[in-house]
């Protein structure tokens, strides 16, 4: 028992605990996105995914313009925003009051449509963006990046300055009192459409900003949106539908137990274990991880 | 019913039937190929039609048991010496029912959207196993076998012609669409319906609404897993590419353009779905996707009861 124990290398876990708090945070961008913009609108982003990818592009895009990776991450998140916006006007605004599952078809032939687009204007070959900055700091054997550091505490930023949008701003006020009741809402003088229109822009917003940040640590290709969707996806059923502090809490716990995992497996398998715990979750606790019982 | 529609019913299935069985005499080998594909794709699609169209469940997790069906006959078509087509068959089903079964277990706990979120999930996990698994699967490769002769036990073998290899497709497609049919019209099909229609409703009555879900999902994995098993008969490889969910997203997207609840509709919204990507492809060479996919949008807006809902509209007026 006690050999087990000395075996275990302590080292490569504390640095996959930070890894999978780096990705946990990035995951968390994405996924917060799409639960708020389950969470008001019912509506499944199949196409969330793309966002980030169309996030990372425009960073790329702009990044090669202006040579500036804070001015790309402002600009590409705006961008899609907008791209956000036109597409919930021209898609989804129609589909309101129908049924939930005819969005998600809707938003798989966006998806479709942005990924094959994306490979049509940027080739198959992956881009790369340049890391802002390269200092690194020790970590025991390793070289750690302090930009993967940076990425989790701006992913955090973004996500703390939302949640005190959500909370205190008065656009902010208008979306959770959607989110409780849209009928309510709307008599209260509430502009639904508009701010079904915002909630979706800001979501395509934050998955861009994340696809920028996250862009220096792999290549951007018109598919690496797949993967994480599918991921956003788990955290979003695990940390319980449209509640936003269950899907952080699910993404952090989810990136580092993948971490852990990818220790003993290749990283492709370690990816079983959030399914692994998708199903329990299905199976024991169905309305979420991380939200109180319901009652 | 009344008498006369069943009539008209019988006499265009049986005009439909005739043509193809002639299409492969008359057409030239490209489009031959084509309309045999167009039939498993069909019957793919229309095994998800039950789910969609009767119990009122997305399945986004259709590839799993497509692609359980294709390795379930590459198995027997690799391990047993001589390669039999029956073997494959069974092996096939078999493959196809575990993991439907497997599948139907956990996912039917879950309602409308988190039902097709589960099931998607489900079949990337069948993904990455079969991604990974490289000893056994050939991994990103996968595996390529050659085709079994076309054999009745005892009396019978040859080996497929592409005329031959279509018909046989098209006697299972035939049967399974009859089979179907018939299990939609029975009183099992009416509680599918009655789920559709009002679960909660089915479930006062006191129908035990989980088996029947159950139950479901698996007949229409089954019948996935037959047309796995006829893919893969036809093109004599198996990949993983045919697990990844965009193949049930397709298998969606055939349902919806088709028109849902007919079982006829999604095979028509496979051919229509082909076509066009064969017609927009010839133009926009790989990229074919962006036409079709704003096609889509556009009927999933403008059409939502799919080619045959609009058809049977217009002609009622």
């Amino acid at each position: 028992m006690l050999d087990v124990l000395h075996n275990i290398p302590w080292d490569v876990i504390v640095i996959q605990t930070i890894n999978g708090i780096v990705t946990g945070m990035i995951l968390a961008l994405i996924a917060s996105g799409l639960t708020l913009i389950f969470g008001i609108m019912d509506v499944v982003n199949f196409a969330h995914g793309e966002l980030f990818m169309f996030g990372a592009y425009m960073g790329v895009v702009v990044m090669a313009a202006t040579g500036s990776f804070w001015l790309a991450l402002v600009l590409a998140t705006l961008i899609v925003a907008l791209i956000g916006a036109g597409l919930q006007i021209t898609t989804l605004r129609p589909l309101l009051g129908r049924d939930p599952l005819t969005t998600i078809l809707a938003t798989f032939g966006i998806s479709l449509v942005m990924q094959n687009y994306a490979l049509w204007q940027f080739g198959p070959v992956a881009r790369k963006i340049p890391e802002p900055f390269t200092g690194q700091f020790t970590l025991f054997y390793l070289q750690y990046p302090w930009y993967r550091v940076l990425i989790a505490v701006l992913s955090g930023a973004i996500i703390g300055g939302f949640w005190l949008f959500l909370k205190y701003g008065t656009y902010g006020i208008w979306i959770r009192a959607t989110t409780q009741d849209r009928v309510m809402a709307q008599a209260m003088g509430i502009p639904v459409p508009w701010v079904h229109t915002a909630v979706f822009a800001i979501g395509a917003g934050m998955a861009a900003a994340s696809g920028v940040l996250f862009g220096p640590l792999v290549g951007v290709n018109h598919a690496m949106g797949l993967d994480w969707v599918l991921k956003a996806f788990i955290v979003v059923v695990v940390g319980g539908m449209g509640s936003l502090g269950g899907s952080i809490a699910a993404s952090i716990f989810i990136s580092l137990l993948e971490a852990y995992a990818a220790i003993w497996v290749s990283p492709a398998q370690a990816v079983i274990v959030s399914f692994v715990v998708l199903i329990l979750t299905l199976l024991f606790r169905p309305t979420g991880l991380f939200v109180p019982t319901p009652k | 019913m009344s008498k006369r529609p069943t009539i008209i019913y019988w006499a265009g299935f049986a005009i439909i039937l005739a043509l193809l069985i002639i299409a492969p005499l008359v057409l030239p080998e490209f489009w031959r190929r084509f309309v045999t594909e167009i039939l498993i794709w069909g019957l793919l699609a229309m095994s998800s039609d039950i789910l969609i169209g009767y119990t009122g469940m997305v399945s986004f997790g259709h590839s799993a048991f497509f692609g359980l069906g294709m390795y379930g006959a590459a198995a027997a078509l690799l391990m047993v010496r001589p390669p039999n087509l029956w073997l494959a068959l069974a092996y096939g089903l078999v493959g196809s029912a575990a993991v439907a079964a497997f599948v139907a277990y956990f996912s039917t706990r879950m309602r409308d959207i988190y039902f097709a979120i589960t099931t998607l999930i489900f079949s990337q996990i069948f993904y990455v196993i079969i991604f990974t698994w490289t000893e056994v699967t050939g991994g990103e490769n996968g595996l390529s076998f050659r085709r079994p002769p076309l054999a009745i036990p005892g009396l019978y073998s040859a080996p497929f012609t592409s005329e031959t290899l279509h018909w046989f497709v098209l006697a299972m497609v035939t049967a399974s669409y009859l089979i179907l049919r018939r299990i939609t019209r029975s009183p099992f099909g009416m509680v599918l319906q009655s789920i559709r229609e009002n679960e909660a409703r089915t479930r006062a009555i006191g129908y035990p609404v989980e088996r029947y879900k159950i139950v479901a999902v698996m007949l229409s994995g089954l019948f996935a897993g037959l047309a796995g098993v006829l893919y893969a008969i036809q093109n004599r490889f198996a990949a993983p590419d045919f697990v990844y969910f965009l193949v049930s997203g397709e298998t969606v997207i055939f349902n919806v353009i088709g028109g849902i609840g007919t079982l006829i509709g999604p095979i028509a919204g496979a051919a229509f779905f082909l076509l066009l990507r064969e017609g927009f492809s010839r133009f926009f060479t790989e990229y074919y996707l962006i036409p079709v996919g704003i096609i889509f949008i556009a009927m999933v807006i403008f059409m939502p009861q799919g080619l045959l809902g609009f058809a049977r509209r217009w002609l009622n007026r």
